[in-house]
């Protein structure tokens, strides 16, 4: 339990150490698209019949933010670790595959939910919003955040170059948070876009957080759970399997 | 290797050094066969096999993020000690890196880098202790502190288990000895014993006479006047030579005898 808490404690100093860049900065660049979007859209666009834009939008970004950075957490900390080489402080440590994966899992979703926050806190100067249902939208930005951190570490485990890593970010992660329904409502779509979307767990995710501030969404709250939680264990279940094996950390 | 040893792991590159204490380590499987650590085995017992073991890597890693008492407390933790704060300090002093404990690894020298990879290896007081290639890289002031920490671990009862391609180091420090080759064992045995059993003397003679008596032992590498070279085999082969110089009544003015060492050994064994 101690090497659990001692190597959550690790990667949460490793984030929290260089907030300036894993922080602040990406609370900035979500407040950006608040200001760029909002000012392009607000007044052209309702949703659900009656929701300003701007107000729309706040939840899918905040969203966004906290998927992005929970990935990023823990893949960029699995690769740095393997290409420099320090990974080998863990692996001779009496440390289990199941602590290992908790920890760097945990960590990612404490980052994506400060960053979270602090977009939140930042978009209080734009729109007024109110959580109408707050136990949906916590539920889903921490499954949320555990299945991107668990997805980070899926790549991590996967990568062996930097490259590979940001081929996973750019043609994965990316297409998926953008095509997820964080700037539009999936039901403004044609047919074909709304089919796919459908298939694309990040809009559950999207959709399900945004019903916590409006009791609305495109779909059941409880269908876009069972769909996150299922693909949160499946994610677990891959990582977990390959890390009892040692795969590409342990000849 | 037996428990309270220092012992000697050599081999050229490749021969698999580093992936054998990768196996005991953890940090690689074996294809067959099984590796014990006190009686721990390293894959089904790995939590006590890897808490009786530290091992300091051949590569110079370290964690950009942290100051040197940061990862030391760290590593404490992974092995799941809490305020090991005592140790750390002691570890620290021993290796010179007090001055540095509140430095961020990046600000460190290789050779402090090292120091550090040391320190780590040991905040969970190992029985055993694996270095691998340890001086590969490091300046002379450091070589001789650590040499002298480990064996001070050593008489304190430490297993220690060196690789290296420094033969003299081996010969210095080690009890026993393995040499691997492409994967397997070719000699394992005592220091002493391996010096004694398979290396050769080079014996340099200045006599009062321009001739050897015949016959005489060993190999003759050079005859220059009166001043010969010779291979010997063994020691014994140096009495006899001494018994056939007194018999012919030959009087030695100069007498050299070169001792074995390590890496007449390791030539001949690994056919180099």
């Amino acid at each position: 339990m101690r090497s659990f808490r001692t190597l959550l404690h690790k990667e949460l100093l490793r984030f929290w150490k260089v907030s300036v860049q894993t922080v602040a900065a990406p609370v900035l660049t979500a407040v950006l698209y608040l200001v760029v979007f909002a000012y392009a859209l607000e007044g052209r666009v309702r949703v659900y019949g009656s929701i300003p834009y701007t107000d729309f939008l706040v939840p899918g970004l905040v969203m966004m933010s906290v998927l992005q950075n929970a990935f990023a957490n823990s893949s960029s900390s699995l690769v740095q670790s393997k290409i420099t080489g320090n990974i080998v402080f863990v692996l001779l440590a009496p440390v289990s595959y199941l602590e290992f994966f908790g920890a760097y899992v945990l960590a990612s979703i404490i980052r994506g939910l400060v960053v979270g926050l602090g977009v939140l806190a930042v978009t209080f100067w734009f729109v007024n919003l109110r959580l109408q249902a707050p136990l949906w939208a916590l539920a889903f930005a921490l499954l949320g955040a555990g299945l991107l951190g668990a997805l980070g570490v899926l790549a991590g485990i996967l990568s062996e170059k930097i490259d590979q890593m940001a081929a996973f970010q750019n043609f994965v992660i990316m297409p998926l948070t953008f095509l997820s329904g964080v700037f539009y409502s999936i039901h403004s779509l044609p047919e074909f876009w709304l089919k796919l979307s459908h298939a694309n767990p990040f809009f559950y995710m999207i959709d399900g957080f945004r019903y916590g501030f409006f009791g609305l969404s495109d779909v059941p709250p409880a269908a876009s759970l069972a769909v996150v939680s299922t693909s949160l264990v499946a994610v677990s279940l891959a990582c977990l399997a390959l890390l009892k094996t040692g795969y590409r950390l342990r000849q | 290797m037996e428990q309270g040893e220092f012992f000697g792991l050599l081999g050229p590159n490749g021969a698999g050094k580093t992936t054998l204490i990768n196996v005991i380590a953890g940090l690689a499987r074996a294809d067959s066969g099984s590796a014990r650590v006190m009686g721990a085995d390293v894959a089904r017992d790995y939590r006590r096999a890897r808490r009786m073991l530290g091992v300091v890597p051949q590569e110079l890693v370290f964690d950009p993020f942290f100051t040197v008492r940061e990862t030391l407390r760290l590593q404490s933790g992974y092995f799941g000690i809490r305020a090991n704060d005592a140790w750390i300090d002691e570890v620290m002093l021993h290796l010179d890196l007090a001055s540095k404990a509140d430095v961020n690894m990046r600000a460190l020298s290789g050779g402090m880098k090292r120091r550090v990879l040391v320190a780590q290896a040991l905040v969970h007081k190992p029985p055993v202790i694996v270095l691998d290639e340890p001086t590969a890289g490091v300046d002379v002031e450091l070589r001789q502190g650590l040499w002298q920490f480990v064996r001070r671990l050593n008489r304190d009862g430490h297993t220690i288990v060196l690789t290296t391609h420094y033969l003299e180091e081996a010969e210095t420090h080690c009890n026993r000895i393995a040499m691997l080759k492409a994967g397997r064992i070719v000699a394992l045995d005592s220091t002493r014993n391996l010096l004694d059993s398979f290396s050769g003397l080079e014996l340099r003679l200045r006599l009062d006479r321009d001739e050897l008596p015949q016959p005489f032992p060993g190999r003759m590498l050079s005859g220059e006047g009166s001043r010969f070279v010779l291979r010997l085999e063994h020691y014994r082969e140096l009495e006899v030579a001494l018994a056939r110089l007194r018999e012919a009544g030959a009087g030695i003015i100069e007498m050299e005898l070169e001792p074995p060492d390590l890496e007449d050994v390791f030539l001949r064994l690994t056919g180099r």
